[in-house]
Order: C-alpha cells, then sequence, then structure tokens
C-alpha cells in the first residue's frame, strides 16, 4: 500500500452565506484511522464530501503526497455511506461487475468472487437482487463495492447507523483490518464508542472549524475519546 | 469525446436497459398510461366527423401520450439512482458525468421509443390513420422528438432527485421547456400523417427544427449536468 498522506490544506467550502468550513488543514497518514466527530451541522459530512471530491471547496485545496487531487483521484477513493451505494434490482455480483467495469478492472470476475467470499456472500444465492438484502448484508456489499477497486483512501460515513450490534463488530474488524493493510481509513461518526474502537487520530469539528486534533498511535479509550469530544465542544 | 467515454456512456445505459430488463417496471408503467391516454382520446373524439381532422388529432393523440410516458419513464429511471444512493457510487466512480448523461438520455430515449411504436399502431387503428405510409420520415421524427424531449427530462429529473416532490414538479418545470420540441413533432407527424397533402417539405423542416433543437438542448444538458448532480 501507499506511502502517501492525505493533506487538506486551508479547505473552506460556503453554500451562499452560510459557511460549512472555515480554513481546515488536516494531514492523515496511511496505516492508521482517523476519526471525524462533532454534532450535527459542524462541517463532517461537508469535509468528507470534499475528501470524496464530490464537494468542490470554495477555498483550499487537497493533496495525495505531493500531488493536487482531483476528480482525476477518483481510482483512489473508496466510500461507504450510511446508505449502500449499490443498485437494488441487481444481485451482488452483477452490481460489483458493474463497479468493477467502471474502474475498468482487469480480472474483475477473480476480483469479484474474492470480495464476496471476503464479505461472506459468495453463498448467497447468485441472482437474488440486492433488494432482497437484509441491512447488514448490503453494508456487506457496500464494502465489497468500495474495495473492489483497492482504493488508497477510504471514506466511512456513520457506516455504523442501522447495523445491529453484530453488524456494528463485524464493520469494526474490517476498519482494523483495513487499517493494519496500510490503507488510508478515515471514519466520519457520532458514536463515540465505536470511535474509540478503531480511531489512532481523533479530528473533532464545530462550527466549521477544527476544534481539536489529537493522533496516538496506540489509539484511545472510550473515556479519553469522551473527554477529549467534551473539552473541543466546552473549550472554545 | 474519447473510446473509453463512449465506453462509460454504454456502461450506463446498459446499466440502465438491463434493469428494465429484469423489472419491467417503466414498460409496463408507460404501456399503460400510453393506452389509457389514447382511449379516452379516442373515446372523447368518436363523434368528430370531418375526416380532414384525423391526422392531426392522431399526431396530438400521439404526442400527448407519449408526453406522459416519456415523463413516467424520466422519474422511474432516475428514481433508480436515488434507492441506495446509488448516485453517490455512480458519481465517486471515474465514469465522467457528460457519459453518465448520454448514458441516462440513451436509455430513456430507447425505452420511450420501443413504447412510442406500439402507441403509432394503436392510434393508427383508433383514428384510421396511415400512420407507416413514411416510415423513414416517422422514425426520423420520434427519434428526434424523443431526443429532444429527454434531454432536458434528464437534467431536470437529475436536478429533482433528492426533493420530495419531484413527480409534482418534474411535469411542471419540464413541459414549458419542451414545448418546441412538442410542436414541431406533431405538426411534423401531422403533416405526414395527412392523405389529402401529402406534401413532405413542412415536415423536412420540422425535423431539421428539431434536429437544431436537440443539438442546443443536448449541448445546454452535456454542460449543465455536473453541476445539476453535484448539487452546486
Amino acid at each position: 500500500m501507499s506511502e502517501r498522506h492525505l493533506r487538506v490544506a486551508k479547505v473552506s467550502k460556503h453554500f451562499g452565506r452560510q459557511r460549512a468550513l472555515v480554513d481546515v488543514s488536516l494531514e492523515f497518514a496511511p496505516g492508521r484511522v482517523a476519526t471525524i466527530v462533532g454534532p450535527n451541522g459542524a462541517g463532517k459530512t461537508t469535509l468528507l464530501g470534499i475528501l470524496s471530491t464530490l464537494v468542490r471547496p470554495t477555498k483550499g485545496e487537497l493533496f495525495l503526497g505531493d500531488q493536487p487531487i482531483g476528480r482525476e483521484a477518483r481510482h483512489t477513493l473508496g466510500y461507504v455511506g450510511h446508505e449502500p451505494g449499490v443498485y437494488p434490482d441487481l444481485s451482488a455480483r452483477q452490481n460489483l461487475r458493474l463497479f468493477a467495469s467502471l474502474y475498468g478492472l482487469p480480472d474483475a470476475e477473480l476480483r469479484i468472487t474474492q470480495m464476496l467470499e471476503r464479505v461472506d456472500l459468495a453463498d448467497v444465492r447468485g441472482d437474488l437482487p440486492a433488494r432482497g438484502y437484509s441491512r447488514g448484508m448490503l453494508q456487506r456489499l457496500a464494502l465489497a463495492r468500495a474495495l473492489l477497486h483497492e482504493p488508497e483512501i477510504l471514506l466511512f460515513d456513520e457506516p455504523s447507523s442501522a447495523l445491529d450490534p453484530a453488524g456494528v463488530a463485524w464493520l469494526v474488524s474490517e476498519l482494523l483490518r483495513e487499517r493494519d493493510s496500510g490503507r488510508l481509513v478515515i471514519l466520519v461518526t457520532h458514536d463515540l464508542e465505536a470511535a474509540a474502537q478503531v480511531a489512532g487520530h481523533i479530528v473533532v469539528i464545530r462550527r466549521g472549524r477544527v476544534a481539536l486534533e489529537r493522533s496516538q498511535p496506540s489509539g484511545f479509550t472510550a473515556a479519553e475519546v469522551r473527554a477529549l469530544y467534551e473539552e473541543a465542544l466546552h473549550d472554545r | 469525446m474519447t473510446g473509453s467515454f463512449w465506453r462509460y456512456t454504454l456502461l450506463i445505459a446498459g446499466k440502465d436497459l438491463r434493469i428494465e430488463g429484469k423489472s419491467r417496471e417503466v414498460l409496463y408503467t408507460m404501456g399503460f398510461s400510453a393506452a389509457l391516454v389514447v382511449l379516452v382520446f379516442s373515446f372523447a373524439l368518436s363523434n368528430a366527423t370531418d375526416p380532414a381532422q384525423g391526422p392531426i388529432t392522431a399526431a396530438g393523440v400521439l404526442w400527448a401520450a407519449t408526453l406522459f410516458t416519456g415523463t413516467v419513464a424520466l422519474a422511474r429511471v432516475l428514481d433508480r439512482e436515488r434507492e441506495n444512493e446509488a448516485i453517490r457510487a455512480l458519481l465517486l466512480s471515474p465514469a465522467p458525468r457528460a457519459a453518465i448523461y448520454l448514458g441516462k438520455l440513451i436509455a430513456v430515449s430507447l425505452l420511450m421509443i420501443a413504447v412510442e411504436v406500439v402507441l403509432a399502431v394503436i392510434v393508427g387503428g383508433l383514428f384510421s390513420t396511415g400512420v407507416f405510409a413514411h416510415p423513414v420520415w416517422l422514425a426520423l421524427v420520434l427519434l428526434l422528438g424523443t431526443l429532444g424531449f429527454a434531454s432536458t427530462g434528464v437534467v431536470f429529473s437529475a436536478a429533482l432527485l433528492r426533493s420530495r416532490s419531484r413527480d409534482a414538479l418534474l411535469g411542471a418545470l419540464l413541459f414549458p421547456i419542451v414545448i418546441p420540441v412538442l410542436l414541431a413533432a406533431s405538426r411534423a407527424t401531422a403533416c405526414m400523417f395527412d392523405p389529402l397533402s401529402p406534401d413532405l417539405e413542412p415536415v423536412a423542416f420540422w425535423v431539421r427544427f428539431l434536429a437544431a433543437t436537440d443539438v442546443i438542448y443536448i449541448s445546454l444538458g452535456l454542460w449543465v449536468f455536473e453541476p445539476v448532480v453535484s448539487g452546486e
């Protein structure tokens, strides 16, 4: 996996007169899960939108290593949101086949089989449309879609919402597995407990600004994450 | 536009048509709406005795039904992108926005044309009009009229993707914009259907008008689709 860092340089985003993000500067390292937390409306989703290249910043730039990144970097990104981002009328394999074609993957069928086995969907009836899947199965398919093209950066937006405890545990283990493989993982969440299980880098966003940022390769305890969150929200 | 651009375009169109091939949901809904519109007009106008009005009425009914069924196709094909937020995964892929737009345009147009051919047969039967007297001209008018309607419709459907009242708004926003296309297509069709004046010169004029309108609408669609789907 690449050693390139993702750098957010003085990024601002305005929607009309509303300032969603103001002069945000951050650096994310590979092999570590960065968790972005903050209250509703703080600007977390806007920041993730900019990181995913779907939202254009009003000011500032993103860099992957030394290279400024834009839309051409989409093949380096994988995204899992709270919605699975798959077509409900297609089966798991058909969905993955479509995205493999969009990413121009060689040996697509082999890669699809590997991904289906990895997310435990290989034994599902082949022609069953995703519409018939449980919430957990859909989220597993979403992860397979996001990992299919082996992205350098994985973005997660509230991926555990609507998952049962077993689903959350599975997701945490997958996040850690991706971290250990050297991928750069960024997680936006409200769930401080889940954040504590995976984060080596915590960013608290408040009113569009970085209120607090801490990095600790050994990780954080749930109490530490809660304390940092409280400190960020009440300190300024 | 490179080969990979067209590969993306065909992938998107193929995906939409494959999904429709599995569910047939859009085709059945379009077919049912079309049959309903044509039957209602046919009953309402059954006492009209002036045979000279037949071709004009048939052309009007054909395009009125196309308008309604086309709106159904547009709403549903784009709605499939909204379910499960599939549109986000598609936008995050390396596929250019313009290829996504053209892929959608091709898929919607093919669905509409499939229904229009059946519609033309029914209209011809119910209004005793020789709809296939000039098959090449009819094919041209149907193709260009459909492209003009769908090119604008895809943009508006995408713009309304996250709107709660998109079904109501789609028609209200789209119909005024496509009036030139509908007027030209229905005039050309009426001239073509008229057995008393088989002069195809007006048809050729309206076909040129439709072609020019399509070029403008498709160019605008390619230009505005990206900001529309990005929500910027």
